[in-house]
């Protein structure tokens, strides 16, 4: 193709011509994962806390906290950590919020445009990887005491089964087998789903039983945000199966939550 | 260097444009008509996996009639464009006129710069929000941008597509009857056996993502009713 002028549309592809991040590198817009070597200070950035996975009988479900902090202070109470990243799957984030927030935004529009340019959907591990070489691309700020840690999860078509994937600091990606935590709560959530878990659990089990370890979490970690009724704050939860993402609605949460706070007394 | 024959602009734009539109007519239109819920878009294909309709972002899709190669590359551009501008500023700042216009900017360039022209028509179709009318968006080889209501057609017989089916249109019919009125349409003005279809609407709902391809059985449905009666 030969150079047009500047006006109108650009043509050419950069290689391999689906992905979208390498299209924001080639037009110099690609949001820069580094700070200033060594600051004077140390960094504070509000942080969010706890987030889980989990596979049940019909597929995966994710949820999360709705605190972010601060030190010792609530940065935000409301903050949502839980996104569904395209129809089949969804992404949660714990670690500093600013910038996994803007990690989720690339990744969703990331599947969106391979989808919309290549006419299909990445496989689900596909997903994983691209995510996972997100997670990498921050290494240098993870130094810094900036680190950001996912959790994603999704339906699998090919294999007919929900996954649930976690991820470390350094891009490392992990497929659980049963479930998976991260964040400031992730030890207090999994120790709750450690006796709680079965396998081939009800969607009705399951909502529950996560809930039950969110309220754990809260309970012993000062940082994470456990259902606030007077508040009306309840945590997020996504589930996923064949027929795809769907948030758990409000009033359904409510019932959950007052019923796991009852009986964690 | 050889100055070459001196061809008048008049000479250069109508060989060109007769060039264009020869290409354009080989290949098979397309229409689009509102609904009742939205946009449907309609186009004789006999494949499956070479599109014509295409998703371009939550409210905005794209069809194209031509040469496959050519409106593929605008295609892609396109989402490119709507892709980088949602990123960088928000969802709703990506609109169908801003990307009409960047398709007609290019489709004028190469018209009068390269040397030879593409040949292919576009329609681009955004879904109203709130309350808003939806956009229908036509692009020709040239550059041309119009803009329709309630019934657009493109390609080699896009006026004849268009006038069948204006006569017949009313505004809020059901999908179900907006696509066995495109069908027949379609029928009559082709005149020969068609040889399958590729359809997908814009379609108000709860979804961010609008667009949705009818599949298999919606259509064979529609199909055996329209070419019937």
């Amino acid at each position: 193709m030969t150079e047009l002028p500047q006006w109108g549309l650009s043509l050419g592809a950069p290689t391999p011509g689906a992905s979208f991040s390498d299209l924001l590198e080639s037009l110099g817009l690609a949001p820069e994962w580094k700070v200033p070597a060594s600051p004077t200070r140390e960094l504070h950035a509000p942080e969010g806390t706890t987030v889980l996975a989990s596979r049940y009988r019909d597929g995966v479900i994710i949820g999360g906290d709705r605190q972010a902090t601060e030190g010792h202070l609530i940065a935000h109470r409301r903050i949502r950590k839980v996104y569904p990243s395209d129809r089949m799957s969804a992404v949660a984030v714990a670690g500093t919020a600013g910038l996994a927030l803007e990690m989720v935004r690339l990744f969703s529009v990331e599947l969106e445009h391979y989808e919309k340019i290549e006419g299909s959907m990445l496989s689900l591990e596909g997903k994983a990887n691209f995510l996972a070489r997100l997670v990498r691309a921050q290494l240098p700020l993870a130094f810094q005491g900036l680190a950001v840690v996912p959790l994603f999860a999704g339906y699998d078509r090919r294999a007919d089964l929900g996954r649930v994937y976690t991820f470390d600091v350094v891009g490392g990606r992990y497929e659980e087998h049963d479930y998976g935590a991260a964040g400031s709560g992730a030890v207090q959530a999994r120790a709750y789903l450690r006796t709680a878990w079965r396998p081939q659990m009800s969607e009705d089990q399951i909502i529950e039983r996560v809930m039950g370890a969110l309220v754990a979490a809260a309970d012993v970690d000062v940082a994470t945000g456990g259902p606030d009724l007077r508040r009306g704050i309840l945590p997020n939860l996504v589930v996923i199966d064949r027929g795809g993402v769907r948030e758990i609605s409000d009033d359904r949460l409510t019932e959950v939550a007052t019923t796991s706070m009852r009986e964690g007394r | 260097m050889n100055p070459g024959f001196y061809v008048t602009p008049e000479q250069l734009v109508r060989d060109r444009a007769e060039f264009a539109r020869k290409g354009i007519a080989r290949g098979r239109s397309i229409l689009a008509m509102e609904y009742e819920k939205g946009v449907l878009m309609l186009a004789e294909n006999p494949g499956g996996s070479l599109h014509k309709i295409s998703e371009v972002y939550d409210r905005i899709a794209f069809a194209g009639v031509g040469r496959y190669n050519e409106f593929e590359t605008l295609r892609k551009a396109g989402i490119r464009q709507a892709d980088v501008m949602g990123y960088l500023y928000s969802r709703d700042d990506v609109t169908a006129l801003g990307l009409a216009t960047a398709f007609s900017q290019t489709l004028g360039v190469i018209f009068s710069h390269e040397t030879k022209p593409f040949e292919v028509e576009l329609l681009i179709c955004e879904l109203g929000e709130n309350g808003q009318p939806n956009q229908m968006l036509q692009i020709s080889y040239d550059g041309t941008l119009l803009e329709g209501r309630g019934v657009v057609a493109i390609g080699g017989k896009a006026d004849i597509l268009g006038e069948g089916l204006r006569e017949r249109f009313r505004d809020g019919l059901e999908l179900d009857a907006a696509l066995r009125l495109g069908m027949k349409v379609f029928a009559e003005t082709e005149r020969r056996p068609l040889d399958g279809w590729e359809a997908a609407v814009l379609e108000r709902g709860p979804a961010r993502r609008c667009f949705r391809r009818l599949a298999g059985p919606e259509l064979e449905r529609a199909s055996a009713q329209a070419l019937s009666s």
